[in-house]
């Protein structure tokens, strides 16, 4: 580019503002239809169990249709890599929210009443919710058809572990753990099957995060052509990768509804209903034996990880390899033995979720290196220096990263300025912490020990902590990464533009058009983003991985360059400036450099391609760079390209309590080219905010494979009073890959709050902590406290 | 019970036979298609159902039609007037304030409520007056600052 950008980088008013702050923006729910039916689930009380029968005698009424796995046409199980999630089951139970059928009617509330008399007899089989013990002989097989609960298994193997231990001047073996956590959209699901006139199919409109997986699921479910699903995305009430899998299961529900009885049928999920049914974020138990030298080099790291994946394998095969491609962290080491285990339990399904496999890993390696360094007697910049990822450094995959900037210690030099970490850090280190913990067997601590008055402030000690990340971006050897972009001008000069990929609140639609309009140097204003419709674009992947603004940025682009091609050479004849000067596009006006008086309107212009008979529509297209990963040893070109970040968060944490409050995170992300600048700063302060979530409250448990947490009076989200300061600053790498380099931003912002945290924890306390989340049980007595049933407040 | 109920809704009176134990979310959304505000979690926990009844911001999830004669009800729909939008909304669009857009009309009646009852609001009063109202993607970092402006 020789010109400055007219829009990029700059802070930009989202296109659908307008739309969303005065109510009119609609959603699922917002959507009627004369005639509309309700859905509504029949489930059971088992977490495992096999179907011996289920009777409707109890509801048959002329006004309730039922649907069952008897309705299915197609496959009566769906999968995004594995086939083994039932539509509604009919042979087992595996997990206490699954649905044996549906009551379809007009009256939702009537239809829940009725859910409760289906009697559906059943053969209870012993619960597995240990993941530890998922692979033991003795546990229950959750799917018999297969061999074992192995769900997949990621081994990598570089240099020599054994030769590593043996000569490295230290050994910390370390076990972590981490949640399950739930996405908390703030929108539950929701979808409406319409069936079309005649032969012509079924359109679905809802909640939908991955409208292409969404259409195969419900055309192999129904065994209809793809062009006979049409899938339609409502406005999006949050996603965090949570409204796949099972928007893809309800949408196919709702489909067979309203083929079955010819009506439009919607399903509204209640709270209890979504956090229930819905997949979360994998609990993963992680142990990581690391062996270094006295100079604080790493020498050896040896990783075993297993992931519980709950009832069904959903994504749990991708999450897991991004686990075992960034396990060791952004460091160099010569000897890494990984492995990485996804299991069946009968606890809830675990799946995508914003992060996506690294915050779990990131945790346990980035308390870890701070263990190192206090070990050697270093800082913990310092140790991170000596191992961190530099120019053509190579990875635990033996990828050699390069043709990007490799900006992991200049993102951490950013961080630690604008924080002082240094100095905060060894200070916070000089006020030690009384001997605060709860000694639960004298039931007694020190405050309940003296006599002394101890005055509130005076509980308090502040904390500082740093992690660091790097995160391959886009897909990777997850599969096949490319991505479309549908652009038509108008003879008017306006645009139509439309992506494959999908808008889930991001902001990806201002994304978009800013790169369309930065091309053809039209006003965004000009640019009109359609709704997503499978019936337009071609499919370009799921909405995942943080590869919305590098794919499809790059598709838009592409398709904004054919065009705006086409009309350059209207203007070569048409001016007639063959070889000579360039022709610029901005300023929504069109100039060639060597001649001042030539000058066109880009209205103009476009008016005058259309009166030549020149086609302006146009389907970009990106397909990322090959990638390659052997599966026996691990090794490959995992991903095309990366992205660094480092946060530092501080904290007080109040001793008497166990109260840890966030007074400041400064986030410092090399996402390449920043595309709209407001965009990209509320990526970075609500993924900050999730991170923190999942470092101190966030808890699903499964109590023998039940949820006792199914709202929002006991899962606890941040609030607005959580957090007191969160700060953006932005290093942009240079890259060859996407829109001017543009990348990705939306996962490294929460992957790296929760080992931050934990860090900071420890500069104030004095005492490391490995078990996620940090609330006040985890500080004060070092467990967590379970439920012991499921009796609750206010909604049992 | 079905009664005949007057509402002041938006500053248009209109009666409605309606059963009286409805919640007025139900109301707003089914008998008047204001389908701003949102439902999120029936228990009054998430505030994206908030509506501002005589000055309060109120869970319309929490709300039975059956005690709304008589009051004053402002939703999302309200703010805008004669094609103008209020202050606090273009703020919201401004700052960034918005994202996926589920909880921005709950998000805003609260604030709203805030500021006709104190325009010069400190920070801890704004982080205060929205702690009602979950938002899990702006991290409310830019809400709160549109709230301050």
């Amino acid at each position: 580019m020789t010109k400055e950008f007219e829009h990029i980088g700059k802070p930009v008013v989202r296109q659908d503002a307008y739309e969303k702050v005065t109510g009119k923006a609609k959603f699922g729910d917002d959507y009627s239809f004369p005639g509309m039916l309700y859905g509504v689930m029949v489930r059971t009380e088992a977490s495992h169990a096999n179907i011996v029968n289920i009777g409707y005698a109890d509801i048959s009424s002329d006004e309730i249709t039922i649907c069952d796995h008897n309705d299915i046409q197609g496959s009566k199980k769906v999968g995004a890599i594995k086939k083994d999630q039932p539509i509604f089951c009919y042979d087992k139970i595996r997990n206490s929210s699954d649905v044996v059928a549906m009551l379809v009617g007009e009256d939702e509330r009537k239809l829940r009443k009725l859910a409760g008399k289906v009697k559906v007899e059943l053969e209870e089989l012993p619960v597995l919710t240990d993941s530890e013990k998922a692979l033991d002989k003795e546990s229950p097989l959750i799917h018999p058809e297969q061999e074992s609960n192995l769900i997949v298994h990621y081994p990598l193997r570089k240099g020599n572990i054994e030769k590593g231990f043996k000569t490295c001047d230290h050994i910390i073996d370390q076990r972590y753990t981490t949640p399950r956590v739930e996405h908390a959209y703030i929108e539950p699901e929701v979808v409406i099957a319409l069936p079309l006139e005649g032969r012509k199919g079924v359109k679905v409109i809802g909640s939908i995060q991955n409208p292409y997986t969404c259409r195969r699921v419900v055309a192999s479910v129904l065994d209809y052509p793809l062009t006979k699903v049409r899938i339609i995305q409502a406005e999006m009430g949050g996603s965090f990768g949570g409204k796949d899998d099972t928007i893809n299961v309800l949408a196919a529900r709702a489909a067979i509804a309203a083929l079955k009885c010819g009506k439009p049928v919607k399903i509204k999920y209640s709270r209890e209903d979504s956090i229930r049914e819905s997949y979360k974020r994998h609990p993963y138990v992680m142990n990581y034996k690391v062996g270094f030298n006295n100079d604080g080099k790493l020498v050896a790291m040896k990783i075993d990880i297993t992931a519980d994946g709950g009832a069904y394998a959903s994504l749990s095969p991708f999450v897991t390899w991004r686990t075992v491609v960034q396990a060791t962290g952004p460091y160099e080491l010569e000897n890494v033995h990984t492995d990485v285990r996804a299991v069946y339990t009968n606890n809830p399904y675990t799946g995508a979720f914003r992060g996506f496999g690294s915050p779990q890993p990131i945790f346990a390696q980035e308390s870890l290196m701070d263990e190192i360094a206090e070990r050697v007697g270093k800082t913990p910049i310092e140790i991170r220096r000596i191992n961190g990822f530099g120019e053509g450094s190579v990875t635990a995959s033996g990828q050699t990263l390069g043709q990007h900037d490799v900006n992991l210690v200049t993102v951490m030099d950013e961080a630690v300025k604008h924080s002082c970490f240094d100095a905060k850090w060894q200070q916070n280190r000089l006020e030690k912490a009384p001997d605060f913990q709860i000694d639960e067997n004298a039931k007694t601590n020190f405050i309940l020990e003296h006599d002394n008055f101890y005055p509130p402030e005076s509980m308090k000690r502040k904390g500082v902590g740093l992690a660091t990340s790097f995160r391959g971006c886009s897909l990777g050897a997850e599969g096949i990464d490319a991505a479309a972009a549908y652009m038509s001008i108008q003879q008017d000069g306006s645009v139509y533009l439309l992506s494959g990929l999908a808008e889930n609140g991001q902001g990806l639609r201002t994304t978009f058009s800013l790169i369309a309009a930065e091309v053809l140097g039209i006003s965004p204003e000009h640019i009109h983003y359609l709704e997503q419709d499978t019936g337009i674009v071609p499919d370009s992947g799921p909405t995942v991985a943080s590869r919305s603004t590098l794919m499809g940025g790059g598709a838009t682009k592409n398709a904004a360059e054919v065009l705006k091609n086409r009309l350059e050479e209207i203007l070569v004849s048409h001016w007639n400036t063959k070889g000579k000067g360039e022709i610029l596009f901005a300023k929504d006006e069109v100039t060639w450099t060597e001649d001042e008086s030539r000058k066109i309107s880009f209205n103009e212009l476009c008016n005058l391609a259309y009166s030549k008979g020149v086609s302006l529509a146009a389907i970009g297209w990106y397909k990322g760079p090959n990638v390659d990963w052997d599966e026996e040893t691990g090794q490959g070109a995992a991903y095309f390209t990366y992205v660094y970040g480092c946060q530092v968060a501080e904290v007080e944490v109040d001793l008497s309590t166990g109260e840890v409050y966030v007074k400041r995170v400064i986030a410092v992300h090399d996402p390449g080219t920043v595309i709209n600048l407001l965009g990209a700063q509320g990526q970075v302060y609500g993924g900050v905010t999730q991170g923190a979530g999942f470092a101190l409250w966030e808890e699903v448990n499964s109590y023998n494979g039940k949820i006792k947490e199914d709202n929002y009076d006991q899962y606890l989200i941040p609030t607005s009073k959580d957090i007191n300061n969160i700060e953006a600053h932005f290093v942009e790498g240079k890259d060859i890959y996407g829109a001017w380099g543009a990348k990705s931003l939306g996962e490294p912002t929460l992957e790296l709050t929760a080992a931050a945290i934990a860090n900071a924890v420890k500069n104030a306390t004095g005492i490391r902590f490995f078990n996620l989340p940090l609330n006040l049980e985890e500080i004060l007595l070092n467990r967590k406290l379970k439920p012991t049933d499921l009796k609750r407040g206010s909604t049992n | 019970m079905l009664r005949d109920i007057s509402l002041n809704i938006n500053g248009k009176i209109k009666t409605i036979r309606v059963e009286e134990s409805k919640r007025l979310l139900d109301v707003l959304r089914e008998d008047f298609a204001l389908t701003g505000t949102k439902e999120g979690c029936a228990i009054g926990e998430c505030g994206a159902c908030t509506v501002v009844i005589n000055s309060d911001a109120v869970n319309s999830c929490l709300v039975l039609i059956g005690q709304c004669e008589g009051v004053e009800i402002i939703t999302i729909e309200g703010l805008e007037q004669n094609g103008e939008l209020h202050e606090l909304q273009k703020q919201f669009m401004e700052k960034g304030a918005i994202q996926c857009g589920f909880c921005t009309p709950g998000m805003v009646m609260s604030a709203y409520a805030l500021v006709q009852s104190n325009p010069d609001t400190t920070i801890e009063e704004i982080k205060e007056a929205i702690e009602g109202n979950l938002c899990r993607c702006t991290g409310y970092t830019q809400i709160v600052d549109a709230i301050a402006h």
